[in-house]
């Protein structure tokens, strides 16, 4: 965050039950107004751990919400998920979240 | 969903990923600098823009109906397809590897503004050495065909990379151009050019316009396994880069530049380039315009 004035990077992490394992990267979504990335790869560990870049400052308590809500529905363990964001709505970060999830093995 | 159509997909409507997983051989595609291995632009986080895993352009090799084909695909959504620094040296890469590998052709999926502003110097030098690794590639004698047909069309420094190549491919909704609609009316003003008006947007830059004044090989419906029948036929119909081919090439531009002379407007331009009906241009759909060049150029 030192240099990306404009940028807020935000980080979270959930204990989860349910082991990814192995598994090629998946990447869904796009960059642009409105919409966001997804990026998940494997990760040592039991923990979900989210890595969130976006250009909408000050949202922290409504990401963790919705990453957190994501996580209870899909409990993954040994994932690192990393999102671009440029200002999605919490509908559209849901919908991105559950669309990788569907593409795990 | 029509009965006649029950596969349809909008080449339009599709990402660049999935424009290549729908286009090539199923599952053929290798990605080189894939998202997770992050090789980002420098530049967008200090202006407080969010950078994207690929820097918005995918690139690797496929097979097209059994050939080995190099491809690169712009990202319309992400900042517009612009090239930025990281996005011109994937391309430029894909093209220098052509030169070492000689795959049977390199297929663009051009979808850009051209050069990515907030990357300027960076990015106009990418798009020149993009540019030049093209002409390379062709001069070494590997065919490069680039197809067009995203919502955001083929803008900028990336209109010429498209006229640079061996064959192009457009649909009736694609849009090749230098200046985009609003550069021009930004410079010139509205009365040169209103870029609201979509279909004199559509007249001046779209795909049946560079189909009937020559600046495309083929016209196109939006349908991405028609694409993917056009980059087969292309491939098919390369014909070799000699000095007359170029001097040929030279000599329709040289006609049809004193064809347009006094032309107000592209139907003014068809019509002098001896295309029948061509009032009725902007209401046909692409095989309409096919049959009416195909005989009005009989």
């Amino acid at each position: 965050m030192s240099m990306a004035a404009g940028l807020e990077t935000l980080q979270y992490s959930f204990t989860g039950s349910q082991a990814a394992g192995m598994f090629a990267p998946v990447l869904v979504g796009v960059v642009g107004s409105g919409n966001l990335e997804v990026l998940l790869e494997p990760s040592p560990g039991t923990a979900c751990r989210f890595e969130v870049q976006t250009s909408a400052r000050g949202f922290g308590s409504i990401w963790e919400a919705v990453l957190r809500d994501f996580h209870s529905r899909h409990p993954l363990a040994g994932v690192a998920v990393a999102i671009h964001d440029m200002g999605a709505t919490p509908a559209v970060v849901s919908l991105r979240l559950a669309q990788a999830a569907a593409a795990l093995p | 969903m029509s009965s006649t159509l029950p596969d349809r997909v909008s080449y339009a409507e599709c990402s660049a990923r999935e424009r290549i997983a729908r286009l090539f051989d199923a599952g053929s595609f290798r990605e080189w600098l894939p998202p997770a291995m992050r090789v980002m632009s420098p530049h967008l986080a200090q202006l407080g823009v969010p950078a994207a895993f690929d820097d918005g352009v995918a690139i690797g090799e496929a097979r097209l109906a059994e050939r080995r084909v190099f491809v690169g695909a712009q990202e319309g959504e992400f900042m517009g397809g612009g090239v930025g620094e990281v996005h011109g040296a994937k391309l430029v890469g894909l093209f220098k590897r052509a030169l070492r590998d000689r795959p049977d052709a390199v297929l663009l999926l051009a979808e850009s503004g051209g050069v990515r502003l907030h990357e300027a110097n960076a990015g106009l030098i990418a798009v020149s050495e993009v540019m030049r690794a093209l002409l390379d590639t062709r001069a070494a004698g590997i065919p490069v065909i680039v197809l067009i047909g995203g919502a955001n069309g083929c803008f900028g420094g990336m209109g010429i990379v498209a006229r640079c190549a061996d064959h192009l491919v457009i649909s009736d909704i694609g849009r090749l151009a230098m200046s985009g609609p609003e550069v021009i009316e930004a410079s010139h003003g509205v009365e040169e050019f209103d870029s609201r008006d979509r279909a004199l947007v559509w007249r001046t830059t779209g795909g049946k316009h560079r189909f009937l004044v020559g600046d495309c090989d083929q016209l196109v419906e939006d349908d991405v396994q028609v694409f993917r029948a056009a980059a087969v036929r292309a491939l098919d119909a390369l014909r070799p880069l000699t000095l007359q081919s170029l001097q040929d090439e030279h000599a329709v531009l040289t006609q049809r530049l004193h064809a347009g002379e006094g032309a107000e407007d592209a139907v003014d331009l068809w019509q002098s380039l001896g295309i029948a009906h061509a009032g009725a241009v902007p209401d046909m759909n692409a095989e309409q315009v096919r049959t009416l060049r195909q005989e009005s150029l009989a």
